[in-house]
């Protein structure tokens, strides 16, 4: 089942969303050169999702950085949807951020004075978006927490202001959403919930979805894992038993109707 | 971005911090009414001087003599018996003098002039009359009060027919002038007194020419008479009369001058301008310190929210998008600054008229200039004190932006 998923998805689209050659990105601290990548090579198609693990200070979130067009490569060649982001500029990238990436972060980075609406509605102020509102709105049901909309973030539990950050990645239905360990200050369950939220958007978005994570259980909700130490890939495998939440919650939802 | 929502949205950051807000603004409010109250009161000066000069009547020159030489009697009767026109001639003594009226001492200035002058210079006569060619040919000790003088003595009790002691002789009151307003302070006739020509010369002033002939300090010359003389009236009064006399002196140079009242409101339009200016640009100090106080508040801001800027950038804010906003925020306070700082302004100005701070006939004057004036520079000031802020705003790197806490 889990197979045929994937088969359909590479059926449908066979180009690349991003696509890494060479890409090495160091920072000099004194005297010392820090490779926080080396030398890595990496393509994801569109409508995966993938899951980047390692150890601390391993380059997760400068890959992230990288991949969401935040910062670009010391050395080699990034291509996303075949365009090389280091030929861009500053005004250009951001234009990309706008249009195609959606960022989650472990911290929510909620603006703490708007209300969740005003925040999800933030994207959208960008770009001279129309029906700014509503379009909030709808992003807010998809994630379950539109009544929750008029309350600021510190009125929200962690799981909830979560839910608001996955609402503003998508507000503009990015074809990538990147997400820094968003799991990493909920408890198992709330973040099993995002991580449902996230496959739901994948599955029925067909968004591109690339999630960091410590655990390795959360990992398993993704349809492959990428491992980095020091910089540099030292594995890439596909998950063989994926968990499939929006499933699990369906069958649950399907019991509880039964009974 | 749409204009609405960097507008709304600086509204909304700036009424975030209401009290360092409000503290900054002030320093703008106290500007920009500095610089309204202070410039309508240099604009009420200016009308209150133009006004007083313009009640004369336009058509007024005065002949005076350089430093060192002398005008005496003689010129002024020169320039009255022309034959080929018609001029209204008033020669004019002045001079410093104490009255004494009962054992009280005020000081005024003394005028010696002969009865053309009530003419020339538009006096009018309260009570009683003003100086006739009779005083004069008679050196009568007798004295006119200007309106000011007559009530600081003799409070609403009735000065005519009263001896009054000036420079220590007696003088009889033949007469009052009407209220002339204007503030003695800028050369009313309410603050002078009058007295025959002969009389002020041999019996007040000390002064005496080689010739023996009685010299003046001024002569007014009024170029319009009252006679419907067509044929007689003269082109260029100002150098008509002067060549009579440099007929008359035989001088290399002129030993005298002849002005026109519009050369003396010109000079002195000048003069108020620039008190204007000054008293303007003082009061721009404060503004500019209170820009400083903007940048500072910015520049906080601007780290404050280093993260906000980072997430703003994340989602797809470009450079110009972050620069608007904090030009945006800065502008907005001084603006706003500006705004109260206007009605204040016109408030302390208003309230200086009502309460007469500056005497009955002083009016500060407020117009759209001012306003409009004060109001661009609290904006401009919140520009430039606010593109610096901005600009560091703009150039963070999102992810260092977003690292910070
Ligand atoms: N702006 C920077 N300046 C200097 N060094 C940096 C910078 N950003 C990252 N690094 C270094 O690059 C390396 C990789 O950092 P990165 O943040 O990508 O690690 P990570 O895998 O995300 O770790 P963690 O799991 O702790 O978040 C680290 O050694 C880090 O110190
Ligand atoms: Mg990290």
């Amino acid at each position: 089942m889990v197979l045929n998923d994937r088969l359909d998805r590479l059926v449908g689209e066979t180009s690349n969303m991003i696509s890494l050659q060479n890409v090495t990105k160091t920072y000099q601290i004194g005297p010392s050169l820090i490779k926080a990548l080396n030398n890595v090579n990496l393509s994801i198609e569109a409508g995966e999702m993938v899951a980047v693990m390692g150890p601390s200070g391993s380059g997760k979130s400068t890959l992230m950085n990288i991949v969401g067009c935040l910062d670009v490569p010391t050395a080699g060649t990034y291509l996303l949807k075949d365009r090389k982001v280091e030929e861009l500029s500053e005004n250009e990238l951001a234009d990309i951020r706008s249009t195609n990436i959606g960022f989650i972060f472990q911290t929510y980075n909620l603006l703490p004075r708007l209300t969740a609406l005003a925040n999800v509605e933030l994207p959208l102020l960008y770009d001279g978006s129309k029906n700014t509102k509503t379009r909030a709105l709808e992003a807010l049901e998809k994630v379950g927490i539109d009544d929750r909309k008029n309350h600021k973030p510190s009125e929200l539990s962690g799981g909830q202001q979560q839910r608001v950050g996955i609402a503003r990645a998508l507000v503009k239905n990015p074809s990538i959403i990147l997400a820094d360990e968003p799991t990493g200050n909920l408890d198992s369950k709330t973040g099993i919930e995002i991580m449902g939220i996230l496959q739901d958007l994948n599955k029925n978005s067909r968004i591109t979805v690339v999630v960091v994570t410590h655990e390795e259980e959360i990992a398993n909700y993704n349809d492959r894992v990428i491992t980095f130490r020091d910089g540099s890939i030292v594995s890439d495998k596909p998950v063989s038993d994926k968990i499939l939440i929006s499933d699990k919650y369906l069958s649950n939802r399907a019991a509880n109707n039964e009974n | 971005m749409k204009i609405k929502s960097v507008f709304l949205m600086a509204i909304f950051s700036v009424t975030a911090n209401k009290l360092r807000t409000f503290l900054t603004l002030l320093g703008i409010v106290i500007g920009v009414a500095a610089v309204i109250s202070l410039m309508s009161i240099g604009r009420g000066t200016q009308q209150a001087i133009t006004a007083q000069i313009e009640s004369l009547g336009t058509d007024l020159l005065f002949v005076s003599p350089k430093t060192g030489a002398n005008l005496t009697l003689a010129d002024a009767d020169l320039i009255a018996s022309d034959p080929r026109s018609d001029f209204l001639v008033a020669p004019q003594i002045s001079a410093p003098a104490s009255i004494t009226f009962r054992g009280e001492e005020t000081s005024a200035v003394v005028n010696g002039v002969t009865g053309a002058y009530g003419s020339v210079r538009n006096l009018e006569i309260g009570s009683g009359h003003f100086i006739s060619p009779a005083h004069v040919k008679n050196r009568n000790e007798v004295v006119v009060l200007g309106y000011q003088v007559a009530k600081d003595i003799f409070d609403e009790r009735l000065p005519i027919n009263e001896y009054v002691s000036i420079n220590g002789r007696r003088f009889n009151v033949i007469g009052v002038l009407e209220e002339k307003g204007g503030g003695a302070r800028f050369g009313s006739e309410d603050g002078q007194i009058f007295v025959p020509l002969t009389t002020a010369y041999y019996r007040l002033t000390s002064e005496r020419t080689t010739q023996g002939e009685i010299s003046v300090s001024t002569i007014n010359v009024q170029s319009i008479s009252n006679s419907d003389l067509v044929d007689k009236t003269v082109e260029d009064p100002k150098e008509y009369i002067s060549d009579i006399l440099r007929f008359s002196h035989r001088t290399v140079e002129d030993d005298f001058s002849v002005t026109n009242l519009q050369d003396v409101i010109n000079t002195l339009n000048e003069a108020t301008a620039a008190l204007v200016v000054l008293l303007g640009s003082i009061a721009g100090i404060s503004l500019f310190v209170g820009g400083i106080g903007i940048m500072n508040i910015m520049l906080v801001s601007v780290t404050e929210r280093t993260r906000e800027i980072g997430i703003r950038k994340a989602l797809g804010a470009k450079k110009r998008d972050i620069l608007g906003q904090f030009i945006t925020e800065a502008v907005l306070i001084s603006v706003t600054g500006g705004v109260i700082g206007a009605s204040f302004g016109a408030f302390i100005s208003y309230s200086i008229n009502r309460l007469r701070l500056f005497g009955p006939d002083f009016e500060t004057v407020i117009t759209a200039d001012i306003a409009i004036l004060a109001l661009t520079v609290a904006g401009v000031i919140g520009l430039f004190f606010g593109i610096y802020p901005a600009a560091r705003a703009a150039k963070l790197n999102p992810i260092d932006a977003l690292r910070y806490e």
